[in-house]
């Protein structure tokens, strides 16, 4: 190509826009191999990676002796990570990567399936737009699949895509296909997964695409091998799908956590002072910064700031602003810094959020908790809960069960382990404003942190308080 | 069209505004939004932060990104630098230059004095990217920073693709990869004890096409040695390798002028430069787009040694 229509081509196809999506698979349903094939005939791999992949498939003798092309390339190496986990032939944690179509950027997170899954899939899929599950179309819905599947409800991943594989193997069987379709539905609708099941708050999307990563088929293009399936090809789906971030601005719910307060009492940047800044108009500058959670805002809005151990205020914007210029609107998920009309004192910690559409803080937390840690959870602990800015001391009251992920149901539990899932009631030392991940990703997450080492335990979603209702809380 | 605002001073540029409402950010801006994001958590979090500033693209980006997160005040943090001796005199300059423009404290952690001091040994084959682990801990522990911004991508290694955003080294800045935290949602965990510390990469997410784009659009300023130029150079391991003090040509290397550029900027002892008539921004952005070679797989010869020389020298406390 010569450089003048790769120029124009570049020209017409910014602004591309960013998707993260991550991968969730039970051992050999050739999930490394399917990352390889998005990755190749995306032409994300440069020629000398693809060499030095192409010289140790030979040795290895990958594919026998009359194979060519990508057959002859083993391309789950081009996923291959660490020296210690070639050794050893395992893969260790997330692996992120990175690969454009002229429409979009992607995110890959790369998710090992068979030890600790559920701590990778929580992982992965908690800033992932849309979450890939693979399955052998030899095998069918496992016991793993529904676990996955039950991890990305609960987690409310905007859109599942379930990949099955290896359709080469079963001879690109239709009926193979449709009855694997069948079992994906039946789980989804007991999990309350999919469209049929949204509503105003869950926006789960359930796709099904036959794929052969080593093939190809249906990867990258539609494969006329499959003639009985009409759909989209895998990229196709991602490139068309709405991001977790276009959902969030959307909604009316304006969330803004303070990270900290621009205040530079004189001390201002000499570049921008150089640049014809006016030292005086800035002299008494006061900002708060932090990235948009959900939501959007625009000058003049009415806003009510929340911190924790004191009175809701209510005041309105003035400013938005972001390094230099005076933004009339912001939306999810930019950074800013926000100016407000009354000087009322506000910290790192605090919530900026669209007036009337915040309920009581509570010190009162329940929650679902993805225990992360080869430390077990027990009631009577005392923990650390960050949520948004803010972190607070935390007792565990109560673990009041245990998911069994292969069956839905709720066990009853009085500790929580590694890879489990499980619900609790803590009692915080300040009361926050803690709102149910069902409808706020964001403001409804939080992490619980070993307050001895500080590594953290569990990935935590709020619930709302048993017995309560929806709109019937103070809504401030 | 312009916005005034009650106490707000109004600044030139409004008319931009505009150009966001309504539309979707564009994966530049989500990217920008996110590394910013991290910036203000780690100095929200942490007491002493600093930022490694080398002059080379990616920590100039970052050097941006910051001057942005904290706008109209100033960068609330110093830069550090691990000179090896072996710099290019013109990105040395650039970086004192910079730090000057932006009124920052440059910190600078000196390879040639701990080799001076027989504190480290030069290698065989004159290298001293290696070298670096040991001042820049020292220099890590002296000011005692409790967390050091670095401009890592996880496109540029296999290593690098499984690190956290937010990384904790411990007393000798070991990175351990099979005890990471995991990192959830916008959630960052920086909770270290006393002679730990962490290690940020704001720009994790972020390719070497979209730095590029992202200079471009930004039009930031980098040291002219990323941009075609004559050059006398000769030929080692597959590279062009700029004759200088430290790097000269052997007997049997033919030194020719070349117009090259440097994708990397580095030690002079072991970064190499590529063929390219790549004069402007733009330029390089189409060229870093048809690119079929991996940006340190092209220019450096340190991360040739070994397949997994960069797992060992992260695991070691380099950057």
């Amino acid at each position: 190509m010569s450089t003048e229509t790769l120029a124009a081509g570049l020209e017409t196809a910014l602004p591309t826009t960013l998707f993260r999506f991550a991968t969730a698979g039970s051992v050999d349903d050739g999930k490394s191999t399917l990352v390889g094939r998005l990755l190749h005939d995306s032409k994300a791999i440069l020629a000398d990676t693809l060499d030095a992949v192409a010289r140790t498939s030979a040795d290895r003798g990958f594919g026998g002796e009359n194979a060519t092309g990508t057959r002859a390339i083993d391309l789950a190496l081009l996923t291959d990570g660490l020296r210690a986990e070639r050794e050893q032939g395992i893969t260790i944690d997330v692996a992120y990567r990175y690969f454009a179509t002229d429409r979009r950027s992607f995110i890959l997170a790369d998710c090992p399936g068979h030890v600790q899954y559920t701590k990778n899939t929580v992982t992965g899929a908690s800033t992932a737009d849309a979450v890939v599950v693979l399955i052998d179309a030899r095998k069918g819905v496992l016991e793993q699949t529904r676990r996955h599947l039950s991890v990305l409800q609960l987690l409310r991943v905007a859109h599942v895509i379930v990949a099955v594989n290896k359709i080469d193997l079963v001879d690109f069987s239709e009926q193979v296909y449709r009855d694997i379709e069948a079992d994906v539905q039946k789980v989804a609708r007991e999990l309350g997964l999919g469209r049929e099941q949204s509503n105003a708050s869950g926006v789960t999307d359930l796709f099904v695409v036959p794929v052969s990563a080593l093939d190809g088929d249906n990867v990258v293009d539609r494969s006329e091998r499959t003639p009985w399936y009409s759909g989209p090809a895998l990229l196709e789906v991602l490139e068309t799908l709405p991001a977790a971030d276009e959902l969030e601005a959307d909604l009316e719910s304006f969330r803004f956590p303070v990270q900290l307060v621009i205040r530079p009492q004189g001390a201002l940047a000499p570049d921008a002072v150089a640049a014809g800044l006016d030292v005086e108009a800035y002299r008494d500058y006061r900002a708060y910064a932090g990235q948009i959670t959900e939501g959007s805002v625009k000058l003049g809005d009415e806003v009510t700031v929340l911190t924790p151990g004191h009175e809701p205020r209510t005041t309105s914007v003035i400013g938005i602003d972001f390094a230099g210029r005076s933004l009339q609107e912001a939306a999810a998920p930019q950074s800013v810094a926000i100016r407000l009309a009354d000087e009322i004192d506000v910290a790192r910690g605090d919530t900026i959020a669209a007036a009337g559409t915040v309920r009581e803080s509570t010190a009162d937390l329940y929650a679902s908790l993805c225990w992360l840690s080869p430390k077990p959870l027990r009631e009577g602990q005392k923990v650390l809960v960050k949520h948004g800015t803010r972190t607070v001391q935390a007792l565990v009251r109560a673990v009041s069960g245990k998911l069994d992920l292969a069956t839905f149901n709720v066990e009853p539990a009085s500790s929580l382990e590694l890879n489990d899932i499980g619900h609790a009631q803590l009692r915080l030392s300040a009361a926050l404003p803690l709102e149910n991940y069902l409808h706020h990703r964001r403001t409804g997450a939080f992490l619980v942190i070993d307050p001895l080492d500080g590594n953290t335990l569990a990935a935590g979603l709020v619930k709302d308080h048993p017995g309560d209702h929806e709109d019937e809380r103070y809504v401030i | 069209m312009s916005t005034q605002t009650t106490n707000a001073p109004t600044p030139g540029a409004v008319a931009a505004a505009a150009a966001l409402q309504s539309t979707r950010l564009s994966s530049l801006d989500t990217l920008e939004s996110e590394a910013i994001h991290i910036i203000r958590e780690v100095v929200a979090e942490f007491e002493k932060p600093a930022l490694l500033f080398s002059g080379g693209k990616d920590s100039v980006v970052m050097l941006h990104l910051a001057t942005k997160a904290f706008w109209p005040g100033k960068v609330p943090f110093p830069v550090l630098h691990v000179d090896t001796g072996h710099n290019f005199p013109e990105v040395i300059d650039f970086r004192d230059r910079t730090v000057e423009r932006l009124g920052l404290k440059l910190v600078v952690g000196s390879v040639q004095e701990f080799i001076d001091r027989g504190e480290l040994a030069e290698r065989a084959d004159g290298t001293r990217n290696p070298l670096q682990t040991v001042p820049l801990l020292d220099a890590i522990q002296r000011n005692k920073f409790d967390a050091v911004f670095g401009g890592g991508r996880r496109d540029e290694d296999k290593a690098r693709a499984k690190e956290r955003i937010l990384s904790l080294r411990d007393e000798f800045g070991q990175w351990d990869p099979r005890n990471q935290r995991p990192e959830l949602w916008n959630l960052y965990n920086g909770r270290h004890t006393v002679g730990q510390h962490v290690r940020a990469f704001p720009i994790s997410n972020w390719t070497e096409l979209d730095i590029w784009r992202y200079i471009e659009r930004e039009n930031i300023e980098l040291p002219g040695l990323y941009y075609a130029h004559e050059r006398d150079v000769f030929a080692r391991d597959g590279m062009w390798r700029a004759v200088g003090e430290v790097s000269q040509p052997r007997p049997d290397e033919e030194v020719i002028t070349k117009l090259v550029r440097y994708r990397t900027v580095g030690d002079m002892s072991c970064t190499g430069a590529v063929e390219s008539d790549a004069r402007t921004v733009a330029d390089v952005v189409v060229e870093v787009a048809a690119s079929t070679l991996t940006e340190r797989g092209a220019t450096r010869a340190d991360d040739r040694i070994s397949e997994a020389a960069m797992e060992d020298r992260k695991k070691d406390g380099y950057f």
